[in-house]
C-alpha cells in the first residue's frame, strides 16, 4: 500500500509504524513540521526535555531498560550539537537509538543559515550510520532502514537528517516490508570453532566465564542460555560493568564484576585460569589492565558479532564470529550431545581456589562513627529496595563503581550505566527514560553531587510527566574519582576536584516542587531511604558522606590483574611513571 | 591451535582472517573496498583511517557500476598484519561497504597507476627526457618549445624510478592516480 503525505507525516507514520510508543525531544524551527504532526496524533508520546543531551540519554536509558529502539527528535544546528556527546555515548556501549534531526531547507544548505551544522559530518565518527534525506520519497525507506540498522548486528546509535522542505513536501510513503536492505549481519557461529571451544571445556582445569554488554543486546534468550550453560558446566562467571544482570548476582556461580574496580576474586579468576571463554565483551582497558601480563596462561575464546572487536588488542585462540544467543545454544547443544564432560575434580580444585581468594573479602569495610560511608549507604539501598521491581542506573565516577560492587543485578536491562564513554551526566536522563518504559517501577539514578549537576535541569522534565525517578546523590562535595587519582597520581595536589558553591539540593527540589531530604547520619538513612521510595514523585536524596573514601579493591593503571590495591595501605608508589600517561 | 599463516598467493573467500599471525613486521597491502556509491561513504572510510591513526599510501575512487550503484575504492596500506585485520574489519562494519578485499594476501593480482608530470627544460635535456620516456613507454600528452607533459601507466615503483630520472631533467610538476588493483584469472 503506497500513500500520499507530507515528510513530517511520514516521520510520525514510519515510527508508529516501527511501534515506538515515546520520543525525547526538543523542538526548533527546523522541525516544526514534525512537530506540528506530533500534535495531531494520539499514539506516539513525547516526552520535552531539558536539553538535547538529555533527549539522547533518556532515549539510550529507554532502550537499555526495554531492549527496544530509543527514539530523540531535536532540531538543526544546536540541537543537533548537543545531542553528540550522547550519540558517542551509545556508540561506545552499543545502545540503538534513533536521532532525528531537523536540517536548513536543501536550497539553503551550505549557505552558513541560520542554525545550520554540517549534521552528517560532525556526527558521521559518532553514529554507525547516519543520513542527510533530501528527497521526500526516500524519507520512509531510511527511516524503516534506520531501525533495522540501529538494532541489528552490533546495535548503535543512527542519525537521519531531514531539512525542512523535505518535512513539507508530499511524497510517496513506502511500508517497512518493501524496503530492501543489504545489511544483514552474520549471526550463527562457525560450528567448526564452536566445537574446539566445547572440547576445550571438557578438559579446561581452571575455566572462567567472562561476559560482558553484548549478551544483554542479544536479548533475553541470551541470558537464559549463559545461565543454563553455566549452572551445567558449574564454571566460574564474572562479568563487566556492562554485562551486570545477565547472570543473576545471588547464582551460585557468580565471582562478581571483573576490571579496574573488579572483585578480588574475579581478577585473580582471570589472571590464573586456563580457559577464558569471553562472551559479547570487548577487552577494554579498564578490563585486561597491563596487556602483556593479561591471563598469561589461559586459551582465550571470543564470541562477538563485530569481527573489529576480535583480535583488537588480545590475540585469541577461538574466535566466533555471531550473536551470543546463537552461538550460545550451539555451544550448549554440541557441548551437551558429546556427553556434558567436564574435568570436575580439576574444576573443583579451582573452586577451592576462588574461595581462598574470596576470603580476602576485597570489598569490605567499616561503617564507624557518626558519618555515612558511601559502601553503607549502597548496602542499605540494596537492602531496603531489592526485592522491588527496580532499575539501577548511574553516574560516572566513585558512585558508579560502589554501586556496581554493592548492588545485586538479578536480571538483564535492570542496569544503566555509561561504560565505555564515561559520560557524566548520563544518569539522570536515563533515569528519565527508563520510568518512561516501565511507569509502575522503582527508578534509582545513583549520583555523584558533581555529575548529576550536569544535567540537572532534567529535573523539570521529571517534574512535567510525573515522573517519580529517584535521585540517590552520594554528595561527598568532591569530584571523588578526580580525587583519588590526584592523591595517587599527583601528589595530593587537588586541583579543582572539589565541588564549591554546591546547591541545596533539598531547596532545590522544592523549588521545582518536588521533594528533598537530606540525610548525614547513619542512623536515620534506613528510615531516610524508606521515605525517598514511597514518596510518590520525582525526589532528590542527598546524601553527605565521607569526603575522602577512595574506591577499593583497584588495578592501577599498567599494572596487571594479580597486582590489585585493597585498601588505603596499598597506596604508596602504587603507580609509577608507565602507568601515569594511562587514563 | 597455533594461530594459521596464510601463505602469499593463497586464495581466501573472506576478507576477514580471524586468526592472524601477530608479527611485528609493518607490510604493505593493497584493499579492494566494494561500497554503496552514496554520498558520505568516502568521508566515512577516510575518517576512520585518520580516527583511528592507520595509514593510506594511496587511494583512488570511482563509480564502477552506475546501475548497481556501486563505487570502487583502492587503498594502499601499511601496517602490522594485526593492524591489516583491523583495517579489514573497520572497514568491513562500515554499512555502506559491501566487500572488503585484501589483494595482497588473496592470490595474485595487478596493480597500475597513472601519472601526469611536467618536464621544463632546453636542447640536451628536452632530448634525454624524450628519450628516457621512449624507453619507459611515457606518452608525449602535450608538447611547447619549451615543455613536455607525459603520461605514464605503470606500477607504482616503475613511476617513482621516472620520476627520479626526470628530476634533474627539469621536472616541475606530477600529477598522479593513486593505485588501480584487480585479481588477477577468473576469480572476482
Amino acid at each position: 500500500m503506497t500513500k500520499a503525505m507530507t515528510g513530517a507525516k511520514m516521520v510520525v507514520q514510519a515510527l508508529i509504524d516501527q511501534g515506538v510508543d515515546v520520543v525525547f525531544g526538543y523542538p526548533g524551527g527546523a522541525v516544526l513540521p514534525i512537530y506540528d504532526e506530533i500534535f495531531q496524533q494520539n499514539s506516539i508520546k513525547h516526552v520535552l526535555v531539558r536539553h538535547e543531551q538529555g533527549a539522547v540519554h533518556a532515549a539510550e536509558g529507554y532502550a537499555r531498560s526495554t531492549g527496544k529502539p530509543g527514539v530523540a527528535l531535536v532540531t538543526s544546528g544546536p540541537g543537533a550539537t548537543n545531542a553528540v556527546t550522547g550519540l558517542t555515548d551509545a556508540l561506545m556501549d552499543s545502545i540503538p537509538i534513533i536521532v532525528l534531526t531537523g536540517q536548513v531547507p536543501t536550497f539553503m544548505i551550505g549557505s552558513d543559515a541560520f542554525q545550520e551544522a554540517d549534521t552528517v559530518g560532525i556526527t558521521r565518527p559518532c553514529t554507525k550510520h547516519n543520513w542527510l534525506v533530501k528527497e521526500t520519497d526516500k524519507l520512509a525507506p531510511t527511516l524503516h532502514e534506520a531501525f533495522h540498522i540501529a538494532t541489528s548486528g552490533r546495535p548503535g546509535p543512527v542519525v537521519i537528517d531531514i531539512p525542512k522542505d523535505v518535512q513539507f513536501a508530499t511524497g510517496t510513503y513506502t511500508e517497512a516490508r518493501q524496503v530492501e536492505t543489504h545489511y544483514n549481519p552474520q549471526v550463527k557461529g562457525d560450528m567448526e570453532m564452536i566445537t574446539e571451544l566445547a572440547k576445550a571445556m571438557e578438559t579446561a582445569k581452571k575455566p572462567v566465564f567472562y561476559t560482558g554488554g553484548g549478551v544483554i543486546n542479544s536479548g533475553p534468550a541470551a541470558s537464559q542460555l549463559l545461565r543454563e550453560l553455566v549452572a551445567a558446566t558449574g564454571f566460574p562467571i564474572t562479568s563487566t560493568l556492562m554485562g551486570l544482570g545477565s547472570y543473576p548476582a545471588s547464582g551460585d556461580n557468580w565471582i562478581g564484576m571483573l576490571g579496574m574496580h573488579g572483585l578480588y576474586e574475579a581478577n585473580m579468576a582471570m589472571h590464573d585460569c586456563d580457559l577464558m571463554i569471553n562472551i559479547g565483551a570487548r577487552f577494554d582497558d579498564r578490563i585486561t589492565g597491563r596487556l602483556d601480563a593479561f591471563s598469561p596462561g589461559s586459551k582465550k575464546a571470543h564470541i562477538d558479532i563485530d569481527a573489529s572487536s576480535i583480535n583488537k588488542v588480545i590475540k585469541v585462540d577461538m574466535p566466533i564470529l555471531g550473536d551470543c544467543a546463537h552461538v550460545l545454544e550451539d555451544l550448549l547443544n554440541v557441548w551437551k550431545s558429546r556427553g556434558r564432560k567436564t574435568d570436575k575434580e580439576a574444576v573443583g580444585q579451582w573452586w577451592h581456589q576462588i574461595n581462598d581468594w574470596r576470603k580476602v573479602d576485597c570489598l569490605s569495610f567499616k561503617q564507624e562513627g557518626k558519618i555515612i560511608k558511601p559502601q553503607y549507604a549502597l548496602q542499605r539501598l540494596e537492602e531496603l529496595t531489592k526485592k522491588h521491581d527496580r532499575y539501577i542506573c548511574t553516574e560516572v565516577g566513585q558512585h558508579q563503581m560502589w554501586a556496581a560492587q554493592y548492588l545485586g543485578f538479578e536480571d538483564p536491562n535492570r542496569w544503566m550505566t555509561s561504560g565505555g564513554l564515561g559520560t557524566m551526566g548520563y544518569g539522570f536522563p536515563a533515569s528519565i527514560g527508563v520510568q518512561m518504559g516501565h511507569p509502575d517501577a522503582l527508578v534509582i539514578n545513583v549520583a555523584g553531587e558533581a555529575s548529576w549537576l550536569m544535567n540537572m535541569q532534567e529535573l523539570g522534565t521529571a517534574m512535567q510527566y510525573n515522573l517519580p525517578v529517584k535521585q540517590f546523590i552520594l554528595n561527598n562535595e568532591r569530584l571523588g574519582m578526580v580525587r583519588q587519582w590526584q592523591e595517587l597520581l599527583h601528589g595530593e595536589r587537588y586541583s579543582s576536584s572539589w565541588s564549591e558553591s554546591l546547591p541545596d539540593f533539598v531547596k532545590l527540589a522544592e523549588a521545582f516542587g518536588t521533594k528533598g531530604i537530606q540525610c548525614h547520619d547513619p542512623d536515620t538513612l534506613d528510615d531516610a531511604i524508606m521515605e525517598m521510595i514511597t514518596y510518590d514523585g520525582p525526589v532528590l536524596f542527598d546524601c553527605l558522606v565521607e569526603k575522602h573514601e577512595n574506591c577499593f579493591p583497584m588495578i592501577p593503571s599498567g599494572k596487571a590483574h594479580n597486582e590489585m590495591l585493597l585498601g588505603d595501605a596499598d597506596t604508596s608508589n602504587a603507580i609509577q611513571a608507565g602507568g601515569a600517561v594511562l587514563v | 591451535m597455533s594461530p594459521l599463516k596464510i601463505k602469499k598467493g593463497s586464495t581466501s573467500h573472506s576478507a576477514y582472517e580471524l586468526r592472524p599471525n601477530f608479527s611485528d613486521t609493518e607490510e604493505k597491502h593493497t584493499l579492494a573496498i566494494l561500497v554503496e556509491n552514496e554520498p558520505g561513504v568516502l568521508a566515512r572510510v577516510i575518517g576512520l583511517f585518520s580516527g583511528r591513526g592507520y595509514n593510506i599510501d594511496s587511494l583512488t575512487v570511482a563509480e564502477v557500476d552506475h546501475l548497481g550503484h556501486r563505487s570502487r575504492i583502492t587503498i594502499v596500506t601499511t601496517g602490522t598484519p594485526q593492524i591489516i585485520n583491523q583495517i579489514k574489519a573497520q572497514l568491513g562494519r562500515i554499512v555502506d561497504v559491501h566487500k572488503v578485499n585484501d589483494l595482497t594476501v588473496e592470490g595474485a593480482s595487478v596493480e597500475r597507476e597513472l601519472a601526469l608530470f611536467k618536464v621544463v627544460g632546453s636542447g640536451d635535456q628536452r632530448i634525454e627526457a624524450i628519450r628516457l620516456a621512449d624507453i619507459f613507454r611515457a606518452n608525449v600528452v602535450d608538447s611547447t618549445l619549451e615543455s613536455f607533459v607525459f603520461e605514464i601507466t605503470g606500477t607504482s615503483e616503475k613511476i617513482d624510478a621516472f620520476a627520479e630520472l626526470m628530476q634533474p631533467l627539469g621536472l616541475q610538476e606530477i600529477a598522479r592516480t593513486g593505485v588501480a588493483a584487480l585479481s588477477r584469472g577468473a576469480m572476482t
